[in-house]
């Protein structure tokens, strides 16, 4: 029967694909939506099944792939992916329904996008290394066509694609040097195999295996400095692609990681644990640096991505280390943690987005400093927007609390211990944790209250509408699910102990109890997340009710006066007197000015006449990814001068490009004997 | 300290807010206000004489503040607006946007001369009129400067106290 | 019927924690502006001033920015929900507070930033450049106090291998060597400076500024009229004796109610009010000899405070 989900899915995927790509513009869209349903759907039974039963479902055929067959095997740490990955899709992919009219109905996308949600879907349950590279490139390549869907009209889509599309292949290509070497000193290419033989390798092999998995999934899940292609591909996609790849794509990253080092190399030393740890802070300080201080709404959010994924690596590191010098119960609690952070990351990345893509939708503008006042004008979106954003920064009710609350008490608990380097990194990351979090809220308050309060800073804003039904209810299902998950967490708590349990953590499905509070084993640390919900509900209507109450009746004048905003009794009151998501962030960018280093342009022009009278000023500013400046764009001048270089051995003369064939088989040939 | 103050803000709030009402007089302003009145000045044009007066009723010697009084930034949390000085051309639009942007109820406070009939800049080329010309004017406080003791007595007189 | 007489003591040491938090919040404003008058040599308003005042505002008319959304009347009701919330389960009077058990440290925290924020958007809601003015600086201090206090926090509970707060307070009153530990020492000191910064105080802000250029806070609040103020007033009020009762019954427990009873519950409730006027009393003096920070001078001063977290929890950390 579970057999049958596994079928269901990759068909009913690749039929969406087609007749996305095959029927006339009036159906495409709403084929592909139902028929990705339809594979969500199956893929979330088939995931239940698995996590509920606690066996895996695996499948293999020699048929699909020449030469090597494929081979699929759900177990419970994949099923809660697919399940996670499944949610964020169902609601993108209704959201799309109503998006297509602005630019998503072509062939291209409805062909690429179903395409895009099944091979997620499968990622986690490839069980061999041919299964999975296979995968893991159709994902790359269908994201890829969704982020060019813009290409004809801007630039920017078309630069950031090549971004993407260099950095992933790299990526890739350091998970197939890690995937080959794995099988190749296993004998088999099948995860299973690799998984028998892998305590028989040498420590220098596995270090090396582990490092150029972490660089290529790392580099999947935003982390730094592998990060640069993630805010310019996520911003530049359109809504439900950026949805599905910040909600769906980067948790593959995670998943990545998680298989190689618990599952297939079963744990490995300190060290790996600390560098996880290590890229991990970087990441989450970076992402949240840039975050807050970011004018662009969806890069904004794309950076977010960054920070969130590095708490994730936190937690995983702190799970490993605390594994590797024997304390089982604090690693437990890192792990759910980090697989509690992913998920939740995902429910609330993907309702952002969704809402960040009606916003640009009704004003064509992703400028934070052109927007203001839509929460009057699109009240759904405003609310999902806002949901997120407190979602974002960890703020109770909601889900991102619980996970952070989770994270900080493993860290809490594993502190006490004798090795100096898991005491360090964890108190460094205790600290990481609290300057992100607060990094974080300024970074969301500036996006919801410039973005959507106050009052519209351009005409687009002004007279932005409000998103189309099927938008606003993906975005809101979504939404709802955080506030869900952030009252009674234990919903998928049990699913996330039974994955942290399938990747090494064994006890861990004991590591937490209760349904209306959340008591943690073997520790002393109790959460009622509900409890607290309620107690903040109680206490919000008796506020209310007081205010209602002391007001007096019967008077000339109103109870509450709607009347136009003090600014010292000025005459002339603009809406470009408020402030602007720029001026917003500006403490903050001068506290880490070392840091972000922005680029400040001055030009000053003076009247021909007189140098003492100047016609124009013109300040330019911005904030370029640092180590994309420094960095990356010195190595890619560095590889140009080299190319200009290499030109040379292009003479264009065919007898000199026979000789350089003949020469390299030669060496091959020597080097091979 | 006043106990029965105390129990009755506490233990019967309707029936003391009941007592407050619109304001047109100091009398009734004092049966409003029990005792607290926050106060947001205008320098409508004036010499800065009454302001140097009203610094005086506030600092340790006169202490306005004991009596339940004090300066506050923004209109919105103010009961009383204080004028001083004959409202000049540009001030005229700021200081009825001023009153504007206080709640019910509220109170004009005219302080000096120069606020009551413009004093010695009466018919300069810059000056639009007196504060009641401009906005109503609920409570006036006479003098050139008028001294910090009348300003204090003029004060208690709207807090009760 | 036992069980139906513990709820309902529970509730009702519920609501008198927050009376108490709240008629003590006005009472510790009248206070600190007394002791600062007094400094200054004037009378002053007497103490209880803050509550006629609240009184006068609850009946006032209420104003709002005609743009402004359902973000502006939210902001002070969720400011005063929050800490209503968190006094209510809080060790203040007692050291066995109503739903002790889910009294989490970092719950706690969260709970008052939930009220922070809200504030912050509310204030960029009013459409004026002072809204985002004082919300922009605030959000910007909250975020550089949020290392100092979480990891003070993780200093005292590392001592105590429990962030469940009353756990905390009861382990100062059962282990008093606890508290004359380094790391204690440490880490309370860093949250003395994180209250300051927290709830507007000097050296961060004055709060008696008329110039809103030198506001953080209060810039935020300028919109505001009638039961809105009044309920931000409060709430802030409420804020800083809710964490001046939390410092020192981390620093200094004796008196806190440790076991049922009437009595104790009275000696608590004198020692809570004891206590927070003294350190209240501390704060007033030491507001009138200091001078407000610039503004991009306060990263040092949080800086600072982190550092005294942080050497606090490796002291925890060494000395266990």
């Amino acid at each position: 029967m579970n057999e049958v989900y596994v079928v269901t899915i990759g068909l009913a995927g690749v039929m969406a694909a087609i007749l996305g790509g095959a029927l006339p513009a009036s159906s495409r869209v709403g084929a592909a939506v139902a028929l990705t349903w339809v594979s969500c759907g199956a893929g979330i039974a088939a995931a239940v099944a698995v996590l509920s039963s606690g066996h895996v479902i695996s499948l293999s055929t020699s048929a699909i792939l020449p030469l090597t067959g494929v081979t699929l095997v759900l177990n419970p740490l994949g099923a809660l992916f697919v399940i996670s990955i499944s949610v964020v899709a169902l609601a993108s992919t209704l959201y799309w329904l109503g998006y297509a009219s602005h630019g998503l109905a072509t062939r291209n996308a409805s062909c690429a996008l179903p395409l895009f949600v099944t091979s997620m879907l499968f990622v986690p349950f490839a069980a061999s290394v041919a299964t999975f590279l296979v995968l893991w490139e159709m994902m790359a390549l269908a994201s890829l066509v969704l982020v060019l869907t813009d290409q004809s009209r801007r630039e920017a889509a078309r630069s950031a694609a090549q971004w993407y599309a260099v950095m992933t292949h790299a990526g890739a290509a350091a998970i197939l040097l890690a995937l080959v070497l794995l099988s190749a000193h296993s004998g088999g290419q099948t995860f299973a195999d690799i998984e028998a033989h892998a305590r028989h390798l040498s420590g220098a092999v596995r270090g090396t295996i582990f490092v150029l998995a972490l660089l290529g999934f790392g580099s999947k899940a935003g982390a730094v400095p592998l990060h640069v292609w993630l805010p310019k591909a996520h911003a530049e996609a359109p809504g439900p692609a950026s949805a599905l790849m910040s909600g769906a794509m980067v948790n593959l990253g995670i998943y990545g990681i998680i298989l190689v080092g618990n599952e297939l190399l079963g744990g490995g030393p300190v060290w790996w644990w600390l560098l996880v740890s290590v890229l991990g802070v970087v990441s989450a300080l970076y992402g949240a640096l840039y975050a807050a201080t970011s004018t662009d709404l969806k890069r904004l959010l794309a950076y977010s991505t960054t920070d969130n994924m590095g708490l994730v690596l936190i937690a995983l590191g702190a799970s490993g280390l605390f594994g590797a010098v024997g304390r089982p119960t604090t690693a437990a609690i890192a792990m759910v943690a980090a697989l509690l952070l992913l998920v939740n990351h995902s429910v609330f990345k993907g309702a952002l987005f969704l809402a960040a893509g009606a916003v640009q939708v009704a004003t064509g503008t992703r400028d934070l400093d052109r927007l203001g006042g839509l929460m009057r004008r699109m009240p759904v979106t405003g609310v999902v927007f806002f949901v997120g954003a407190l979602s974002v920064a960890a703020l109770p009710p909601f889900n991102g609390f619980v996970g952070e609350w989770l994270l900080f008490q493993g860290l809490l608990h594993g502190l006490p211990t004798s090795n100096t380097s898991v005491v360090i990194s964890v108190a460094v990351a205790v600290a990481a944790l609290a300057l992100t979090g607060g990094l974080t809220v300024v970074a969301f308050v500036k996006a919801t209250g410039i973005g959507f309060l106050g009052r519209g800073r351009s005409v687009e804003a002004t007279e932005a509408h409000e998103a189309a039904i099927t938008m606003r209810l993906g975005a809101a299902a979504l939404a709802t699910l955080c506030l869900v998950l952030g009252l009674v967490p234990m919903l998928v708590l049990p699913a996330i102990e039974r994955a942290a349990a399938s990747a090494g953590r064994a006890n861990a499905t004991s590591a937490t109890s209760g349904w209306i509070s959340l008591h943690l084993i073997g520790l002393r640390g109790v959460l009622a997340p509900s409890l607290l919900a309620g107690g903040l509900a109680i206490a919000v209507l008796v506020v209310i009710v007081i205010r209602r109450l002391t007001h007096r009746r019967g008077h000339a004048w109103p109870a509450v006066n709607p009347v136009e905003p003090w600014g010292s009794g000025r005459k002339l009151q603009t809406a470009r007197m408020q402030y602007t998501a720029t001026s917003f962030a500006e403490p903050l960018q001068r506290v880490f000015d070392d840091v972000i280093r922005p680029s400040r342009d001055l030009d000053v022009s003076h009247f021909v006449e007189s140098r003492y009278y100047i016609e124009r000023i013109v300040f330019h500013t911005s904030n370029d990814d640092l180590i994309e400046r420094q960095f990356y764009r010195p190595c890619i001048a560095g590889v140009r001068w080299w190319g200009q270089r290499a030109r040379r051995l292009q003479n264009g003369s065919v007898h000199r490009y026979l000789a350089f064939g003949f020469v390299a088989l030669v060496i091959v040939l020597v080097v091979v004997a | 300290m006043s106990f029965r103050l105390l129990f009755e803000t506490l233990v019967h709030p309707r029936k003391v807010v009941q007592d407050l009402g619109d304001a047109p007089t100091p009398q009734d302003a004092a049966a409003t206000l029990h005792g607290s009145l926050q106060i947001r000045h205008v320098d409508a044009g004036s010499c800065n004489g009454c302001e140097l007066e009203v610094t005086s009723a506030f600092a340790p010697v006169y202490d306005a503040e004991r009596f339940g009084v004090r300066l506050v930034a923004s209109p919105r949390h103010a009961d009383a607006l204080l004028v001083t000085g004959p409202v000049t051309k540009n001030m005229a639009e700021p200081l009825r946007k001023t009153l504007e942007a206080m709640p019910e109820p509220r109170l004009v406070i005219s302080l000096g001369d120069c606020a009551h009939d413009c004093g010695i800049f009466k018919g300069a080329y810059g000056v639009e009129g007196s504060v009641s010309d401009v906005v109503n004017v609920d409570v006036h406080i006479a003098g050139c400067p008028p001294r910090p003791e009348v300003i204090v007595e003029a004060l208690r007189g709207l807090t009760g106290r | 019927m036992n069980e139906f007489t513990h709820v309902v003591t529970q509730v009702l040491v519920a609501v008198f924690q927050v009376a108490a938090v709240a008629v003590g919040g006005a009472l510790l404003l009248g206070l600190m502006r007394k002791v600062r008058s007094r400094l200054e040599g004037r009378v002053g308003a007497p103490i209880h001033q803050p509550l006629l005042d609240l009184r006068k505002l609850f009946a006032k008319q209420r104003t709002r920015p005609q743009d402004s959304s359902w973000v502006f009347g939210a902001g002070p009701v969720v400011l005063v929900a929050t800490v209503v919330a968190v006094t209510a389960v809080s060790p203040l009077v007692t050291a066995h507070p109503p739903l002790g058990q889910s009294s989490d440290f970092f719950a706690v925290v969260f709970v008052l930033l939930l009220g922070s924020v809200l504030l912050a958007l509310s204030a960029l809601d009013t459409g004026t450049a002072f809204g985002g003015m004082g919300s922009s600086r605030s959000m910007t201090i909250g975020a550089l106090c949020e290392p100092a206090l979480l990891v003070a926090i993780l200093a005292m509970a590392i001592a105590a291998r429990t962030s469940n707060l009353p756990a905390l307070v009861r382990i100062g009153l059962n282990h008093p060597a606890l508290i004359a530990s380094p790391a204690r020492i440490l880490a309370l000191a860093s949250f003395l400076v994180v209250i300051l910064a927290e709830s507007g105080r000097l050296p961060v802000d004055n709060p008696s500024t008329h110039l809103e250029l030198t506001m953080i806070h209060e810039a935020m609040v300028l919109e505001y009229s009638g039961a809105d103020l009044g309920l931000i007033t409060l709430g802030e009020s409420m804020r800083l004796v809710f964490l001046l009762g939390l410092f020192v019954n981390l620093f200094v427990p004796w008196g806190v109610a440790n076991r049922p009873g009437a009595l104790f519950f009275s000696v608590g409730l004198l020692a809570l009010i004891a206590k927070v006027a003294a350190v209240g009393t501390t704060i007033a003096v030491f507001e009138v000899f200091t001078a407000k920070m610039r503004l991009f001078r306060l990263p040092e001063l949080l800086a600072g405070g982190f550092v005294l977290a942080l050497l606090g929890a490796v002291t925890a950390v060494v000395a266990r």
